[in-house]
């Protein structure tokens, strides 16, 4: 039985009015006395179309009890406003949706938080807010405060709190509602990573072990995979596809190559890496069967093609790569002349291309940024292009894990070898 | 299933509003608290607040109609006089600026999250409520002094008065806050509202100086609201249970139709905030 029916649903906004939001009476009376006939057509028949913007266009979706839906989409694809109106905080221009079972709506945590409440004031203030009786926050008040971890300050007024508590604080109240159906926004941005770790694993523990209806809007990917098994990705206000996350995922990250920095870097013709003797073409990332892509699984190899294109006779050029993560820690630093046999050796003009094997199970999981370069060692530097691409790296076995991500910059999987020495 | 919400476009007045605010009672409760709690907060005097103010607006007030322009006040001490009409007219004036304004001051909390909006404006009114209970103290005290002992029919009456009161300054209120949304001009408008209609109010003056006139002033149900006090509490004249029966079907109406128009312009509210 769907928990959730929606039928149709689009909203509409007059940009026009969206502008006009602080309008004061005064600018109405003028635009009556200035233009008469069309402010009646206006206000009466309707603004003309071509100030309509529509937010969301006929979105159709069934959610199932218990099942976890992941919303991903660029940003302006309409995911909040989506959330919005299923939250009920705007109303949908047409459609209908049926919601059977308690609502509770994470677009922010904390909301109505007073400064100058107490912390557990506040519990209850922000309780009621999202719709907890006071009895069931009074049975709940213990391990709100325990999950919180802010058992000292419980009297202290939260404008005295640091931002940190005042965000676990607020995050406990709403992890411990007990709603049949739980919409969340991207709460988990705030807050620093153990924290965000924490969410992640009381949202997952109200999706898969109390079985509630979970929506769920995150940039963050790996987020959307740990948590949700099926998946919704929307685009100019429309669903775009539908199905499980896995696909949905690489679908939407391989779309978004229309910026350089994914899957394929076109070198354009006028940049400063320009010079008379090497010139950049461009550089791809691919998996084994030579398709590009940006998400690759940990336990596959990943290949890196750059193209290049030799102008005049040179001897001993060497290109090399270096791999940063998202700190900006350069992970390593190859070039193909790393077992020497390109030493010395003369390069006739004409164009190349030089293939790199990023050996599967050595990164951890995460998104990474490719550089490469060009030049004869300590003489001259042709062309050095940082962090012109990048990927993510997702777990799909071998050390790597979804549940638990492993600490190190590298997850390699090493050979161990256990003999038993004595009894 | 127990539970089940519908998400249509259009949305208008039904009973089905009332029942929900009445399923949300205990924010009611919450946002009341909340403002109590919050309103003295960090401040020398705390509570006396609400004493205050009445009390020196009825001593200027004494010494410049009462001692100096000489306003007639039925033969009754002026600043008891005044100080019934202050504390019915503050009731009234606090709660409809603080209602109108709550949506605006409030929309961090309703473009985030839902619930019945119209518990915002009507949350609003309840602490100064409070505000009139305390303020009543002083009231009792002159009463002592003056030697004024009201009858059992006055004192039965008071609480009908409050609720005429809240009723029109709620109505008001929650008008006026819908049409903040789209027009900031609200906030400009209103204290110069609240003096207009202060004038037009028996509050610095008895009903009985405008004479054959006074039955315009039934239009105005502050006006049966200050009358009926004062006849009730002070004996200055019979209880007028016609203006009476008029004030209430007036604040009636404009509760209902401050609700009427709340409703249908609900749902641009989180657009357009």
């Amino acid at each position: 039985m769907s928990v959730v029916e929606i039928k149709n649903i689009s909203k509409k906004y007059r940009i026009m009015r969206q502008k006009e939001r602080y309008g004061t009476l005064r600018d109405t009376l003028i635009n009556i006395t200035k233009n008469p006939f069309r402010f009646f057509k206006n206000t009466i028949l309707g603004n003309n179309t071509r100030e309509e913007f529509w937010a969301l266009k006929n979105i159709n979706l069934d959610i199932k009890k218990g099942e976890a839906i992941g919303i991903i989409g660029a940003n302006g694809a309409g995911k909040s406003t989506f959330l919005k109106i299923i939250s009920r905080i705007t109303f949908p221009t047409t459609g209908e949706i049926k919601i059977r079972g308690r609502v509770a709506s994470l677009l922010e945590i904390g909301t109505g938080f007073h400064p100058e409440l107490t912390g557990y004031e506040n519990i209850f203030l922000n309780g009621a807010i999202m719709g907890m009786t006071k009895k069931e926050i009074k049975a709940k008040l213990n391990d709100i405060i325990k999950f919180a971890g802010i058992e000292k300050f419980i009297d202290t007024p939260v404008k005295r709190y640091s931002s940190g508590m005042y965000i676990r604080l607020a995050f406990s109240v709403a992890a411990h509602m007990e709603p049949d159906i739980l919409i969340v926004d991207e709460v988990l941005a705030v807050g620093d990573v153990s924290f965000q770790k924490k969410c992640l694993g009381k949202m997952n523990e109200v999706a898969k072990k109390q079985g509630r209806t979970v929506l769920f809007v995150s940039h963050n990917m790996a987020a959307i995979q740990n948590l949700c098994e099926r998946c919704i990705l929307l685009e100019n206000g429309m669903i775009k596809k539908r199905g499980k996350t896995d696909e949905i995922i690489s679908y939407y990250l391989s779309q978004t190559n229309g910026n350089t920095t994914i899957g394929e870097y076109k070198h354009s013709k006028n940049d400063f890496l320009a010079n008379d003797f090497v010139e950049l073409i461009s550089v791809k990332l691919t998996d084994q069967n030579g398709d590009i892509s940006a998400d690759f699984g940990s336990t596959e190899d990943i290949y890196m093609l750059i193209e290049y294109k030799i102008k005049k006779e040179l001897s001993t050029l060497v290109i090399d790569a270096d791999i940063k993560n998202e700190d900006g820690l350069t992970i390593f630093h190859s070039t193909d002349n790393d077992d020497g046999k390109l030493a010395g050796e003369k390069r006739v003009p004409g164009t190349y291309i030089s293939r790199c094997q990023i050996p599967k199970s050595l990164l951890n999981t995460g998104k990474y940024f490719v550089g490469v370069g060009g030049g004869i060692p300590k003489i001259e530097q042709f062309f050095h292009a940082k962090n012109i691409l990048s990927f993510n790296l997702r777990s799909t076995g071998g050390p790597t894990s979804v549940d638990s991500p492993r600490s190190g910059v590298v997850c390699p999987e090493l050979k161990w070898e256990t003999t038993l020495k004595m009894i | 299933m127990e539970n089940l919400i519908i998400i249509k476009p259009q949305k208008r007045f039904s009973l089905q509003d009332l029942k929900e605010i009445w399923i949300y009672k205990e924010l009611l409760y919450f946002f009341t608290w909340r403002d109590l709690k919050v309103r003295y907060k960090q401040t020398a005097i705390g509570v006396l607040w609400a004493i205050f103010r009445p009390f020196i607006t009825m001593i200027i007030f004494s010494v410049f109609f009462g001692g100096l322009m000489k306003v007639p006040s039925d033969n009754i001490p002026y600043p008891i006089f005044v100080y019934v009409g202050l504390l019915f007219w503050q009731l009234f004036s606090a709660s409809l600026s603080e209602s109108s304004n709550s949506l605006v001051s409030s929309r961090a909390i309703f473009t985030k999250i839902y619930f019945p909006r119209l518990i915002l404006p009507i949350s609003s009114i309840i602490p100064h409520f409070v505000d009139f209970l305390i303020a009543s103290i002083i009231l009792i005290g002159m009463m002592f002094y003056y030697h004024f002992i009201p009858g059992l029919i006055g004192l039965l009456i008071l609480p009908i008065l409050i609720l005429i009161t809240l009723t029109m300054s709620c109505g008001l209120g929650i008008f006026l806050s819908a049409i903040n949304v789209k027009y900031r001009d609200v906030p400009h408008i209103l204290p110069f509202l609240i003096q207009t209609l202060m004038f037009v109010t028996p509050v610095i003056y008895p009903t009985s100086i405008l004479q054959k006139y006074s039955w315009i002033m039934a239009i105005n149900p502050m006006t049966g609201v200050i009358q009926t006090a004062r006849a009730a509490i002070l004996g200055t004249s019979s209880i007028n249970w016609f203006l009476l029966l008029i004030s209430g079907l007036i604040c009636l109406t404009v509760l209902i139709f401050g609700i009427i128009y709340f409703k249908k312009t609900e749902k641009h509210f989180a657009d357009l905030v």
